[in-house]
């Protein structure tokens, strides 16, 4: 496989410049406002939007700084803009990807159809440690098993000049960064009303009420009136404030392990008036920590019993266990092949060129050329495990090198995409970062919806390409505007 | 609802009223150290305020001299002292956290912002601060966060145990306060009416906020029997125990589930001694013995709550 030289271009795509610094049409009425806005007015809503975010609460937990600090993720006033037709053929794409990859997930757990076709390794799926054996022929409502999916998008500069997307990850386990969404707009809205009226903003707002609504969708067969519940891995979690946000904006229940039991494959929360059924659970816990009976022993964050409950069809998990194996570095590659063979379709959005390192002439290439490449861990998350070859020093790009050989199949590798940049204020004024796009994709009954846009990532470090907020990334409000 | 939420929800309530309790006991020893002829040396007060709290073993190994600096101190900012102001105020602001979704934003934003300020107090800031302003920020944002519960929080059940930790607490620390201070301040008595012990009495009513309430009630001097009645049998003060109870007993009523009667049956009990009691019964009884009973009762109320409504077993 060839890199894609139009993707590795020197001069990255901007979303609010055109190559001759003339400020794209979408863009035009927020070049005028902001023209006629005093740097001082600027300055004074950061701090604004600083000491709310910081009152409010709105942070997040770093780990491997000690006692679970908490941070607040750094929120940048100025915008990413998409044009609504541009939303619309990605929220095409999303949809049909997500559709592709519950086929996949449902396949390979029934009739491994796919893999009989020769279209995917076998050996990728069945040895994968994200393929979960003990979901082998369950059958779980609607065939849905990634109802919540994240898909991360990034967008580098074509040959033409035009911005092309590019999906860079799928998240099928716990995506999550959609309080930010949620906030962020909420933050805009209360700093700079007259820009709304400049506008015309989809809104975003109703995000949990689809949410409450997929997840109902979902309960188990003959349920009426379903309960459901968020499980939380509790209050140090790194993204306990989301999971307290939605839980209250859907208004259920906000439960760890303890406050729920299984009683005859029945699932019951403890509450003040006697133990209540629950029904389905949104679970922001991994499979491994969800029932100390099946997975690791040592969890005292899970429910003993529940995978019994679940897998005899009395209450729905959102996500299904044993999504990971769809969402693996691995499996990635593939995801255009699973759009053709379940659906018939070509795929609408692109996968980024991968080199898998467990192919011997793959992994030659890489070791070629690890200063222009992105090497990633196939099992790895939040930005770490990974070498950014141009940014890397040699002595870095030697240390990865050893860890490569010493395990070749762990890795993936990528060429650098040049990820589109937009203007962001930063204590010199306003400059070019570079930022990804993760909108939320929900799948439950008939429909897949998602609300306008998604969560911006921006890279706060001038030149860096990580965005995740572990590693000194912030966010940005999304609009898409009509 | 939750059993851990309500846990987490009676808590943050208990916590906050310790922390607002503790600084008035200590107002009122400040005060009295203030007052001409004490050199603000009256160790017997300072020791007197640890041993409400059951804090002078803590105190003594510290090995900290007991002179009132040492004394607020280890009371308002010791990281090693569970029922600190400063622990206090971390607790109710972890329980609120825990929870966050089930108070109102107004309520957590109250919590957090009070920990955020209390959070990074050393001893060298409290000496900078004034003291009695410091005291006054405290109950300040006890009478904020219990205001904004009232006034933004759904009445439902879980505004309910909110207010169950609060009237325990305050029934607890009421208690404690007259206790102590009483048995401190009698050996005066003989001297009643004398301008110092007007003062003292005085600080001791103004600790709980009815030095005007006694005047409105009594239209007399301040007499020991009268302050005792008035902060354990007068249902109108909302600070004795008799109010304390009656809140108790009524929101058991209203939260009541097929194992809560053990709870009910106690407080119900305790309320009825409140009610129907007579203060001279209670000096008959010896009012030093009295509380003391008290205190074990209401402790007793606070365990079968747990019990029942918090940490219930699988059904």
């Amino acid at each position: 496989m060839s890199a894609d030289s139009t993707m590795t271009a020197a001069r990255p795509f901007d979303e609010m410049h055109a190559a001759d610094g003339t400020v794209r049409a979408h863009y035009g009425p927020y070049a005028d406002w902001l023209e006629q806005m005093p740097r001082e007015n600027i300055a004074r809503k950061r701090k604004e939007a600083d000491i709310a975010f910081h009152r409010v609460g709105i942070t997040f937990n770093v780990y491997g700084e000690g006692g679970g600090k908490e941070r607040l993720i750094p929120f940048d006033l100025l915008p990413r803009i998409i044009p609504g037709d541009e939303w619309s053929a990605l929220e095409t794409g999303l949809r049909q990807r997500v559709r592709a990859l519950n086929a996949f997930l449902a396949d390979i757990y029934h009739g491994q159809e796919i893999l009989r076709a020769g279209r995917l390794p076998a050996e990728q799926v069945l040895n994968n440690a994200q393929f979960r054996p003990e979901m082998k022929g369950v059958e779980v409502p609607g065939g849905l098993y990634a109802m919540i999916a994240g898909i991360d998008l990034v967008r580098a500069a074509g040959a033409d000049g035009k911005g092309e997307y590019y999906v860079l990850e799928d998240n099928l386990r716990v995506p999550s960064g959609v309080s930010y969404l949620l906030e962020n707009r909420k933050m805009m809205m209360r700093l700079f009303p007259d820009l709304f009226s400049r506008y015309n903003v989809q809104p975003v707002e109703h995000y949990p009420d689809l949410l409450l609504e997929t997840l109902r969708a979902v309960a188990p067969a003959g349920v009426l009136d379903p309960t459901a519940v968020l499980l939380t891995p509790g209050a140090f979690n790194s993204a306990y404030f989301e999971h307290s946000f939605l839980a209250q904006q859907m208004g259920v229940e906000l439960v760890e392990g303890q406050d729920l039991f299984v009683k005859d494959d029945t699932v019951f929360m403890r509450t003040t008036q006697g133990p209540r059924r629950v029904d389905v659970i949104y679970r922001r816990l991994d499979d491994d920590f969800l029932d100390p009976e099946v997975f690791r022993p040592d969890s005292m964050l899970g429910v003993p019993g529940l995978m019994s409950a679940y897998r005899a069809g009395r209450v729905t998990l959102a996500n299904a266990v044993g999504t990971g194996v769809a969402d693996d570095k691995s499996i990635y590659p593939y995801v255009p092949e699973m759009v053709r063979f379940y659906l018939g379709e070509e795929p609408i959005l692109n996968n980024v060129p991968t080199y898998m390192l467990r192919e011997p002439e793959d992994l030659a290439y890489t070791l070629a050329h690890l200063s222009e490449l992105v090497v990633k861990e196939v099992h790895g998350a939040g930005g770490y495990g990974m070498l950014v070859g141009p940014a890397a020093t040699r002595a870095e790009i030697e240390e990865f090198r050893a860890r490569i050989l010493a395990a070749p199949e762990k890795y993936i590798a990528q060429p650098t995409l040049s990820l589109s940049t937009c203007p962001t204020f930063v204590d010199a004024g306003i400059a070019p970062r570079h930022i990804d796009l993760r909108p939320f994709v929900l799948s439950g009954g008939k429909e897949i919806r998602m609300v306008p846009g998604g969560l911006t990532r921006v890279a706060l470090k001038a030149g860096s390409l990580v965005v995740n907020s572990s590693q000194g990334g912030g966010t940005k409000d999304t609009w898409v505007v009509n | 609802m939750l059993s851990r939420t309500a846990d987490h929800l009676y808590w943050m309530a208990r916590y906050t009223e310790r922390a607002e309790n503790t600084v008035r006991m200590l107002d009122v020893s400040y005060r009295m150290s203030l007052l001409p002829g004490t050199n603000g040396c009256d160790t017997d007060g300072w020791s007197a305020i640890l041993a409400i709290s059951e804090l002078s073993d803590a105190f003594a190994r510290t090995g900290r001299p007991l002179t009132p600096r040492d004394v607020i101190e280890f009371v308002v900012l010791d990281r090693d002292n569970p029922s600190s102001v400063w622990n206090c105020l971390r607790a109710a602001r972890e329980n609120a956290h825990a929870v966050r979704g089930t108070l109102t934003a107004e309520m957590w934003e109250t919590t957090n912002a009070t920990w955020l300020e209390i959070r990074d107090m050393t001893p060298e800031k409290l000496q900078a601060t004034d003291l009695g302003e410091f005291f006054e920020w405290v109950k300040f944002r006890s009478h904020l966060l219990r205001g904004v519960t009232f006034g933004t929080m759904l009445h439902d059940d879980a505004f309910k145990f909110v207010r169950l930790g609060t009237f325990l607490e305050r029934a607890d620390n009421t208690a404690r306060l007259l206790d102590v201070k009483y048995h401190s301040l009698l050996p005066r008595a003989e001297g009643l009416g004398s301008s110092t012990d007007f003062y003292q009495w005085g600080a001791l009513l103004r600790s709980v906020s009815a030095f005007e309430t006694y005047r409105h009630v009594y239209r007399d001097v301040i007499t020991p029997h009268k302050v005792a009645e008035l902060l354990i049998l007068n249902a109108a003060m909302p600070r004795s125990l008799h109010a304390c109870l009656d809140e108790i007993n009524d929101i058991l009523g209203e939260i009541a589930n097929l194992h809560s009667a053990e709870a009910a049956r106690q407080a119900g009990e305790l309320h009825a001694t409140l009610h129907y009691g007579r203060m001279d019964d209670i000096f008959a009884t010896g009012l030093h013995a009295w509380l003391e009973r008290f205190l074990v009762r209401i402790n007793r109320l606070g365990d079968s709550i747990g019990d029942n409504f918090l940490v219930p077993v699988a059904a």
